[in-house]
């Protein structure tokens, strides 16, 4: 099991903060590009969720697999959007993703007065926080370190 | 546990056949006295509940029926505007219906080519050599399964959570397609499908796999 990216996006689209660890193909373009990319489809499957969902929805949609990857999905109230990409063995993580929002994007940034909101997370304590959490999971593969 | 509707996407995006299979789902009537306690407004050319959430009625309800007359989009089927209805106190008590609103085929060909565009971004944007598209979308309400067959053509469904089984539900909706779709000599390729074998059998094919479904831990 691994775990591919992630990304971090707040309700106006911009990508605050983006790391990767086990990432073997590159979309080919501008990571700029990239981020609007994925925020684009985010975006389009939520709607897409919520027009085709035969029952009232509470959560929405939460993850997607392909035949190489799956993509989990978890969303604030506040619109703050959390995305992880992981193999296919990787079940349900919203307790990971809740833990990275409460535990450190707003401990460490939302709580930093020298953070401001709304632009790419430059506090180093976050980034290096968040890359020992995530490789301290248990599905984090330890074959590449 | 259920299986809610099969999508057929041909593979330049458009809707091909589509078919729902649940009955309509929990929906709210109440008799309201003038002036109406709830928000209603005009979006999609539906009327729908924009603020006054109470008693089963939820935001993003749409006006069903008022006093069991069926409403379409924004007109009551005997031709009256529903907000110009509504506004008029000489009309009140009056009792009306609201539900989740349903798919119009419009609506159903717009959702069907998006997701194929969301396919194709899907695997775009893999960080994973080789991978194909969005092969299965889940929701807390439902989980979409889909199939791409090597000609392109997509077969999608839509299942409770739960239901198990949906795989092998794709394989044969891909079966019945080439056997009740493509050897009619009156289908013409990439077109919709009307033909009344093919319904059949996939109708039948729904219910066994209902039913067949076993259901994991926790359900």
């Amino acid at each position: 099991m691994t775990v591919h990216n992630l990304y971090l996006f707040d309700r106006n689209g911009v990508c605050l903060h983006y790391s990767e660890w086990h990432r073997k193909k590159q979309a080919g373009i501008p990571k700029e590009e990239e981020y609007k990319l994925m925020y684009g489809m985010l975006f389009s499957i939520r709607s897409f969720v919520s027009k085709m969902s035969p029952l009232d929805m509470k959560d929405g949609f939460l993850a997607f697999q392909t035949s190489r990857y799956k993509l989990h999905y978890y969303e604030t109230p506040t619109g703050i959007k959390v995305v992880m990409n992981t193999d296919l063995g990787v079940g349900p993580i919203r307790d990971v993703l809740h833990h990275i929002y409460s535990a450190l994007y707003v401990e460490l940034v939302v709580k930093n007065p020298l953070c401001p909101l709304g632009q790419t997370v430059q506090s180093e304590l976050f980034r290096s926080r968040l890359d020992s959490y995530v490789r301290s999971l248990p599905f984090f593969s330890a074959r590449a370190g | 546990m259920a299986i809610f509707s099969v999508y057929v996407v041909n593979k330049a995006g458009g809707l091909i056949y589509q078919l729902d299979s649940y009955a309509p789902r929990a929906e709210a009537e109440k008799t309201f006295s003038y002036p109406l306690d709830l928000l209603l407004k005009l979006h999609d050319e539906r009327v729908l509940v924009a603020f006054g959430q109470r008693d089963g009625i939820r935001v993003g309800h749409a006006v069903l029926a008022i006093n069991g007359m069926d409403v379409n989009g924004k007109y009551t089927a005997d031709g009256k505007e529903v907000l110009e209805y509504l506004s008029n106190p000489t009309n009140y008590p009056v009792s009306i219906r609201f539900g989740r609103p349903r798919l119009t085929s419009n609506e159903k060909l717009m959702l069907a080519s998006m997701f194929h565009s969301l396919f194709a971004i899907g695997s775009q944007l893999s960080p994973e050599q080789g991978s194909s598209g969005i092969e299965i979308l889940e929701t807390d309400t439902f989980k979409l399964h889909c199939f791409q067959t090597l000609t392109g053509i997509k077969f999608v469904v839509l299942a409770d959570p739960r239901q198990a089984g949906i795989d092998s539900l794709l394989r044969k909706i891909y079966e019945i397609y080439s056997d009740f779709a493509l050897k009619n000599p009156f289908y013409s390729l990439e077109m919709p499908i009307r033909c009344e074998l093919f319904d059949q059998n996939l109708k039948l094919a729904l219910e066994v796999a209902e039913k067949a479904g076993t259901f994991g831990p926790g359900s």
